[in-house]
């Protein structure tokens, strides 16, 4: 798991282009949103299409995707549970 | 009327200069972005949302911090008596080629949003007000080289037909590896120690480190 994280927090910098920020200034289970890395509704967007890319998983309920991306843990687990990829 | 202009910043060749004394340096960093991190770390900030901002926006954002540290401490802003006049010569081309390149390519296209909010250079006007919840007005002007008379000019008009208390104005360009600040912060009401906010003393200030 702790190499999943590792890698999403990875795809995380890359998809919202956090230049200059590295793995270990993302706090695991820190909210994503508003809070913490303080990301916003394009980011979610970013996210999703990430997911599809990266792993081949569909988002196509709202409140799965909320659920999903509240941390990077929560996503991480979300990836290993739904992965098609 | 009596302008002034009470503080003034400049980020150049890893230096930066607030009111003509040196305030951080890290002259031996590989790049621009790694030497606006190491500002932000020496400003002791903790904004994550610096690092979504395209190179425009965080030197615009460094400087407005740094221009603000002052003002900051004396805790009186009117939100919606602040306005911003920043100008440059590249308008948002730094972003606009990275988003070109990620729409260039037909098996691999993606517009991507997290990129495309940037390709507007009024955007770092919009990451000084979020940061500081400024609701006064606002304009970017694109000419060749820093316009002392058309800042002058605009912020003047600004200051004298009661639009705004103070401005922050000036001059922010980034381009490659290329890059410039020079941030003003006029005020109506300045204090007489601090500089009278004309065309000479502009320019003075821009030439001057």
């Amino acid at each position: 798991m702790d190499e999943l994280i590792l890698k999403v927090k990875n795809e995380i910098i890359t998809a919202l282009k956090l230049e200059g920020m590295t793995p270990d200034e993302i706090d695991t289970d820190a909210p994503l949103f508003n809070e913490g890395l303080g990301l916003d509704s394009i980011d979610a967007l970013e996210l999703i299409v990430l997911m599809d890319k990266n792993y081949g998983i569909v988002v196509e309920d709202p409140k799965v995707g909320k659920q999903a991306l509240e941390s990077v843990r929560t996503m991480a687990e979300f990836i290993k549970n739904n992965r098609k990829s | 009327m009596n302008s002034r202009i009470t503080q003034y910043c400049i980020i150049r060749n890893g230096k930066i200069f607030l009111n003509g004394e040196e305030f951080f340096s890290n002259d031996i960093a590989e790049s621009p972005l790694v030497f606006f991190k190491s500002a932000l770390k020496h400003l002791n900030i903790s904004y994550p949302k610096f690092y979504k901002m395209d190179s425009l926006s965080k030197l615009a954002f460094l400087a407005s911090e740094v221009i603000l540290i002052q003002d900051k401490a004396r805790g009186s802003f009117p939100n919606d008596r602040v306005a911003l006049v920043l100008s440059n010569s590249v308008s948002c081309l730094d972003t606009d080629v990275e988003y070109q390149k990620s729409i260039s390519d037909r098996n691999n296209y993606y517009p991507s949003p997290a990129l495309f909010v940037y390709t507007l250079p009024n955007i770092m006007i919009g990451e000084i007000c979020i940061r500081n919840k400024y609701q006064g007005e606002n304009i970017f002007f694109c000419s060749e080289a820093f316009n002392a008379d058309l800042i002058y000019s605009y912020v003047n008009m600004l200051l004298q037909t009661n639009k705004a208390d103070k401005c922050i104005t000036g001059w922010i360009d980034f381009l490659g590896n290329s890059y410039e600040a020079v941030l003003f912060l006029i005020e109506r009401e300045g204090n007489s120690n601090t500089i009278e906010f004309n065309i000479e003393n502009l320019n003075k200030l821009y030439k001057g480190i």
